[in-house]
This record gives C-alpha cells, structure tokens and sequence, in this order.
C-alpha cells in the first residue's frame, strides 16, 4: 500500500487507506514528454548499515516519540534544533542543504519505508535492496542494472550505461548492462602503452579480465578528460566519511553531467550501523548524515543544467528499534526512511502512512512498523524516468512483485 | 572462458597460489614435483602460525592488554589537552563562549570523529615534546609494527598456507580499525593472541579466546552491554546491546537463516552480559585487560536455542559458546566459507559435505580441516578462476621481488587501502568479500595495474622478466604469457606485465 499523504496526522491513517484504489489508473511516464528535451538521470545511494529513519527525519509530532528515542530524539529547541519540514517531520539538523531542496520543492521524504525482507541481517537485508528479489540469496545482478538491461537496445540511457563509484561494484548495478567504474585515487599512471599490452593479453588469454580493465581504463580517462580540465583527485577519506561521500558525489556528478557521460549511477556509503553512542542531533549519526548532505550538494553543483532532470534515491536495507537500547544507540530494526533529492523531484512532501509508535503498533513490539515498500518507491521513479512498464518492473526488475504498484507522481 | 584453464593445473602453482602466498624465487624447484607434501610439511611446522620473537618486528609488539593501556592512557592525555586548548579559547574569546570539549555529545571516549572511521584528534600528527618534528599518535604507531610483522611474516614462510588460513579466520572473526582508537592499538595483537595460536587448533578455543578478546567486546559493543536486571542495570541507565550475540550466531557459528530467531539473538546477549574489559582506572581488573563484571551480568537461567543454561556468571556465556561450536550448522557454515575461499566461489557440495564431516568427527579440528583440504581432488582439478584477493596480491608481488617493505609498511598499506582491501578494516563485521566478481571489478584491475607498474619501477637490481616468469608460474605459462612479456619494451613493463598476467592474478 503506497499512500501520498503531505501533512500526516495520526488520525488520518484509515482515510488514506481507502483513497488506495485511486492509483490504479495508467499514466504516461514523464519520459515519454520528449518535446521539453528532458534528459533524465537517476542516482541511487545505497547507504549500508541500516539507517535510523527515526533520527533522520524525526516524527516530532508523535507524542511517543520522544520517550522512545531518549537521548537522541530530534527536537525543534534548544542549541541544535531539528529543522522542521511540515508541522509533523522534522529532519537531521545536520541535513540543511537537504531541508533547503525540500523547501524548494525538489526534495522528498518517504517514511516508515522498508522492503519486503522482515529480518534483520545487514548481509541478507543488503542482498534483498540492491538484487530486487523479494527474498535473499541472489547475488549475481541487481535491480538496477536489470532496469538498464530492459530499455529498448539502443535507447540513449542504456546505450550510455552506467556508473559504479568507488573500488568495488556496488551489487544494486551488477549484471549484464555496461557500467562503468570510477573511484579517487592516487597512485602514479602507468604509460598507455603497457594498459595496451595487458589488455591485448587478456583478449587472448582472459577476455572477463579485459572487459573489466577497459572499463576501469575508460573511466580514469573521462574523469581525466573532463572539459572542467579540475585537477586529479586525491582520496579525501573512504566512503564511510563524510569527505570521501562528498567526494564521491563530486566525481560521480561530473561524470554523469557530459552529453555521453552515464545517466544512471550507483554509489555505496558504509558506516550507518550505529549500535553504541549513535548521537542524535549531533555526533555519529549526524557526521555520517552531513555527509550524505555534502553528497546532496555536489550532485546539485556538478550537474549543473542536467540537475532539472536529475532524481537522486537514498536507501538502506532496513531501520533500527524505535526504543534506543543500553547503550545509547540502536539495534537492527524494521521501518526507515527513503530520501528523495533532485530537480525531477516533486518535492516539500513526506510521504507517509504514519504507524504511530505506541508498543502496540511496533512492528514485532521494538521496530517502526513499515507501511510503504521501498520498492513501490524505486518503481515509481524508474517508471517516471525512464518509462518502464509496471508489468517489465514487477517480474524482471524485481522479481515476483508484481502486487507492489508503482509510486505515482513522484516526478515533475 | 580463459584459455588458461587448462584441464589439469599445475600441481605446483596450485600449491603455491591456491594454497599459498605465491612463489619466492626458487620455491618452484623446492617443491620438487611433491606439491601436497610441499603445504603438509608446512603443517607440521612447529610455531608455524606464531609470530615469534626471532621475527624482525616481533619483539616490538606488545600484548592487547600493554596495547590497550597504553591506547587509553594517549586518549585521556590527548582529551585534557583538548580540554586544556578549549578552556585556553574560552579564555581569549571572552567568557560568553562555550567550552569547545562539550560540542561534541555522546562520542565513544569523547573522541570525535573516530567512531566512524575518519581520521580524527588521535589520527592527526601530534607535536612531541620539541614541538616541531610531529610524531604519528601511538594507535598509529602499533598498527604499522603490527602490519610490519605481517608482511615479514608473509615473505619468510614457504608456501604461505598457514599464513593463508591465518588471513581466512582473521576475516572470518573480523574486527575494524575504523571503530576507535582502541581497536587500532589492538587489531594486530588480536590476530596474534586469539587467531594464530589456533589456526591449527580447535574451533571452540578458537571462537572462546576471540569472543573475550577486548578488540571483539569493543568492535561489536559487548563492553557497554548491561544486563537489564543487573545491580549495575538497576542502577544506571544502561541496557543490553545485542550487536554480538547477532554476529556470533549470524557470522561466527550457524550462520544466517540457519533457524535461530529474534528471541535467541536477545537472550544470547543476556548470556553475554559482564563479558567487558578493565577501563583506565582499572577498577575491575588490570587496565586494557578482558574481565567478567558479574554486576553487569543479566542474573538468572537462560533459553538459547532450545536449552536452558542455568544462571553461572562467566560460565554460561562458555557454556553456550562451547555448543555453539558443535552445532551442525556451524560444521556447515565453516566447511562452506572453506570451500569457498581455497576451492572456488559456487563450491562443490561433496566438498563442502566432506569438510562438514571432517569438522564433526574430529570436533572441530582445524588441523584436520587443513590436511583434508590438501588431500581432496577437488582442491587440485577446479580451473585457476577466483581472483587473487588484494591482500594475496601485494604478498605475491613482494615475494615475486624477494622484499617486502624494511621498517616502513605504508606502501603496501596504501596498496590495500586503494585496492578495497584496507587491513584489518572491513566494511562490516562480515568481512571482505570472499568472491571474484568483488575483486574483478573495472576499478579494482586499473588500480591494480598501476600498483604492478610502480613495484616494478621500485626494483633496483631487475633481472631477466622471462626468467623470473619461470621461476615464478614456470612451466604452465600460456604462450600468449609468455610472448607479451619477452616483447616487451623495458625490463620494468615485463615484470609489470608479469604481475598482470592471467596466470599471476588467478588461482
């Protein structure tokens, strides 16, 4: 059940409910509009470790709230206020360029969000977000490479590819379609003419190895080439930090802005398990997310004109316990938030069928009890980018889901 | 698929990269055409997994506890000078200021920036006493010898399969330097207290010695876990935190999915309860030492999996543990990642099965482990495709040259850390991959080929890159291999290509 629900209360949940049916209808993607000369592009941001959607975008007005999320719940006072975004939500003040998008309409929040997978391993939650398939234990393609492999042959977004940053592929873009792999690094450049040697080796004896490696030699180049001529980048940090997250976001931007550069990309940032001294408004958590802001910020920087066109998703693989536990940080829990950002973006909404968060409506007594799938999400945006039929996005993309509809009007 | 394969590998290079580190000059003709009797000599190698005093470096490492100590006591001298710049600055700034050490709230160890990772105030250069020449903080310091004593390790063994299983538990059981100060002080000495002196040993030991090692307690949070009903539970505001007790069921023993449920995963927490280390004060025990707070241990019997463990201090959580280790699923569980890691990615389940067998029958003997994966056919006819980690590879690109770093690790740190594989800091708490699909990425080979191509540039006295071709793959070198690198037009792009070589990066 996918609900748009802008200024939720907690008494609206049961009208929404039957509003469901509304959203059957079919609709034209926004792709389809070729005569305003969008040129879509789609960034997905898994974040692993399991995010606390709870101190992310924090339901201030839920008077459970606070109790449960002690120390570290959000607040509108004192020295490091939430920033409010309606008069329920408020997000992370460490987010403000994220409240900035939102306030301009370009930026989203879809909450008490989770997949279909009700455990809580990071490894098997990870596999089921990034594989698409509703259970855990497929691990060789990912939904979103399976979404470029499923455009028309020749259609500019898959003929383009995709894009993996950092130094191993993301398992979410995995698969058949090309994509590209792009990382800072430091290290002195061998002459072209040994690159040329090695590869003609692996075309004779290991042609895997010299796909791999021609895509690793094409990416280095592009960064290189660019027409902004900035100097090669150093690593500022790994990609579990908030300089190497803004980074990141700041080669895979500059990338992605070219007329041939990828149009669809995949980043991965570690470091969100947070089990001890999460910190609320401020500390851990807060790091991680001003990073994951930074990201935000240099995507809308580096794309420049394209950043009209441009949808950015933020996802993890599951929430954390509603209550903080004995040591001041969270366990591995259910419902979480999915962040939207970009100018495609139909943005200022948190989207939500608020659950409320007395013990009773805790997902097993300790999680936020999920109400929208995640998935219902990645489909809308899919669909309304790059034209996917609900029918191709319900078995190839994500598997045997063919019962979660896509999110409508998540799109300009 | 590669041309390579051939039906029948080497014997040799098998033993050498699948098993091993990757060939020395000279040890392709010390293996003699006895390539199993080549690993098995290595097994019986008294000490074999030790690193002994007689090591360069070794007599410099102090023990976890030493480590710890000393940690802690940099960390409480580095917050009074912080607090000491911070009162400085109120000072100077006028009294409306607020103190600067209380801006950052519920930081482990009022440590910023470490938790996660980045380099913060104990990774920074500190001034020393001259005030001039910075010296790296002690964490730092610990990590390198350690990291010295590995590679001068890796580059003295024969074959390296010791060293092998030593880097597979070491993931297995993994711990991250990333979570603070502590950790960083202590991931070496972990390796060397709680893996090495059981890599040929029992699995039960090995599992009881990690799960107490204070690295372990602080890496997955066991140290600030207080059982609910404890006297100290009772009184301060502290609770239970289950990270371990997960990680142990999900990815040290049964593994996931393998029918443990949510209830097990909690109560096994409250088992694990006053499972902590000594603090700075060392009110508890000796500072940086692993000690049973029984104030904080949850009081009462305990249901874990289907049995009752009565309420016994320190000896439930043993107890359970030592059960744990004799469950079938965790036969499986290791003979599967064993399977995996020395045979090949989608593993033959008669091999894995076989493991699994061996594993129950001798409880858990990981020497017998070993032996039967040298004596299984499966280890010698599966085709040379999984990729050669990027811990494998800078070991084999220094023992191909014959040196490894002499006081300074940071090159072949740096090598790691480019290449995805940062030593002792996995991304979670499962580890590296353990795939070639992980490793074979576009990224990942560039990287690679400019890491060959600085270690050849780096080799003063360079020999003949077709002779240290044969002395290294030796007689199953494709002719492909063979040609790229006799045509090629320096002595350094030879050797680079030699270490780019199909037959250099798989095994």
């Amino acid at each position: 059940m996918n609900l748009l629900c802008e200024t939720p209360t907690l008494s609206r949940r049961s009208l929404l409910t039957a509003g469901g049916a509304l959203f059957a209808w079919a609709y034209l993607p926004r792709f389809a509009r070729a005569a305003d000369n969008r040129d879509p592009r789609l960034v997905v941001i898994v974040l692993r470790g399991a995010l606390d959607g709870l101190s992310t975008v924090g339901p201030i007005g839920d008077p459970d709230y606070a109790g449960l999320h002690g120390d570290i719940a959000l607040a509108l006072e004192g020295p490091h206020a939430a920033l409010p975004l309606d008069g329920f939500f408020a997000v992370n003040p460490a987010m403000p360029v994220f409240a900035r998008l939102f306030g301009d309409g370009q930026a989203a929040v879809v909450h008490a969000a989770a997949t279909g997978y009700r455990e809580r391993s990071h490894f098997d939650g990870q596999d089921v977000l990034e594989s698409g398939f509703s259970g855990p234990g497929h691990v060789a393609t990912g939904w979103l490479n399976r979404a470029l492999e499923s455009l028309p042959a020749g259609e500019r977004v898959a003929r383009l590819g995709g894009l993996a940053v950092g130094p191993s592929t993301p398992l979410v873009i995995r698969g058949a379609a090309p994509v590209l792999g792009w990382a800072p690094q430091a290290l002195p450049e061998p002459g072209d003419s040994l690159a040329a040697r090695v590869l003609d080796l692996y075309h004779h004896r290991d042609p895997l190895l010299a796909v791999a490696l021609q895509k690793g030699l094409d990416a280095e180049r592009m960064a290189r080439d660019d027409s902004a001529g900035a100097v090669p980048m150093k690593p500022k940090g790994g990609l579990d930090s908030a300089a190497g997250m803004r980074q990141a976001a700041q080669g895979a931007a500059r990338l992605m802005a070219a007329d041939d550069g990828p149009r669809v990309a995949a980043l991965a940032f570690d470091g969100w398990d947070t089990h001890i001294n999460e910190g609320g408004a401020t500390g851990r958590l807060a790091n991680l997310l001003g990073g994951l802001d930074g990201a935000f910020d240099e995507f809308q920087k580096g794309l420049g004109e394209r950043w009209k066109d441009t949808a950015i998703v933020a996802i993890t693989e599951f929430g954390r316990t509603a209550r903080i536990n004995g040591t001041v940080g969270t366990d591995h829990g259910t419902g979480t938030v999915v962040l939207l950002a970009g100018g495609a973006i139909r943005g200022g909404r948190v989207i939500a069928d608020w659950p409320g968060l007395k013990q009773a409506q805790l997902y097993e007594q300790r999680d936020l009890a999920p109400t929208s799938d995640v998935r219902a999400v990645l489909k809308g945006l899919l669909a309304d980018q790059f034209g996917l039929s609900a029918a191709v996005l319900g078995d190839k993309v994500f598997p045997d889901s063919a019962a979660v509809k896509p999110m409508r009007d998540l799109v300009v | 698929m590669a041309a390579s394969v051939s039906a029948s590998p080497d014997p040799a290079l098998i033993a050498l990269n699948r098993f091993g580190l990757g060939a020395r000059p000279g040890d392709m003709d010390r293996i003699a055409g006895d390539a199993r009797g080549y690993l098995k000599a290595e097994l019986r190698q008294a000490d074999i997994a030790m690193i002994e005093p007689d090591d360069q470096a070794g007599d410099d490492l102090p023990g976890s506890t030493t480590a710890i100590e000393t940690s802690m006591a940099a960390n409480f001298q580095r917050k009074l000078e912080r607090d000491r710049q911070a009162a400085t600055n109120a000072q100077s700034a006028g009294s409306a200021q607020p103190a600067m050490g209380q801006a950052q709230p519920g930081m482990a160890n009022g440590q910023p920036g470490m938790a996660n990772g980045q380099p913060g105030a104990a990774e920074a250069a500190m001034p020393n006493a001259q005030g001039n020449k910075p010296v790296p903080p002690v964490e730092a310091r610990l990590f390198q010898a350690e990291a010295q004593a590995r590679f001068d390790k890796a580059l003295k063994v024969n074959a390296g399969f010791v060293e092998r299983l030593v880097c597979f538990w070491s993931n297995h059981f993994c711990v991250s330097v990333a979570k603070d100060p502590l950790v960083r002080a202590s991931a070496g000495a972990f390796e060397r207290e709680a893996i090495r002196p059981f890599v040929l040993g029992r699995f039960s030991d090995m599992l009881q010695a990690v799960e107490r090692h204070p690295a372990m307690l602080s890496y997955l949070d066991n140290r600030e876990s207080v059982g609910p009903g404890s006297r100290a539970g009772k009184n301060r505001k502290r609770g239970l935190n289950e990270n371990l007790a997960r990680e142990i069921l999900e990815l040290h023993t049964l593994g996931v999915g393998s029918g443990y449920t949510q209830a097990d995963v909690t109560s096994f927490a409250r088992v694990l309860t006053g499972w902590t280390m000594a603090g700075r004060e060392g009110r508890l025990g000796e500072p940086g030492s692993f000690v049973f707070n029984a104030n904080a241990h949850e009081p009462g019997d305990a249901v874990l999996l289907g049995k009752t463990y009565p309420a016994g201090g320190m000896g439930q959580a043993e107890a359970a543990l030592n059960d744990i280790a004799r469950q079938p699923a965790t036969a499986h569980h290791i003979a599967t990642k064993l399977a995996r890691h020395f045979i090949a990615d989608d593993p033959p389940p008669a091999a894995v099965d076989r493991l699994a067998k061996v594993f129950a029958r001798t409880d858990g003997d990981l020497r017998a482990l070993a032996a039967t994966l040298i004596d299984m056919p499966e280890s010698w006819s599966a085709p040379l495709l999984k990729m050669r980690s990027p811990y494998d590879y800078v070991a084999a690109i220094m023992r191909a040259v014959g040196q490894g770093p002499k006081k300074d690790p940071r090159q072949p740190l740096g090598w790691l850390a480019a290449l995805g594989e940062p030593l002792w800091q996995p991304p979670g708490p499962n580890g590296f991959a353990d795939q070639t699909d992980a490793w074979a990425s576009p990224e990942g080979m560039k990287i690679r080929l400019d890491i060959a191509w600085q270690a050849a540039r780096q080799i003063t006295d360079i020999g003949n890159p077709s002779e240290m071709l044969d002395a290294l793959i030796g007689p199953s070198t494709s002719a492909d291999t063979r040609r790229a690198i006799a045509q090629a037009e320096s002595k350094q792009q030879g050797v680079a290509l030699l270490m780019m070589a199909p037959e250099f990066q798989r095994r």
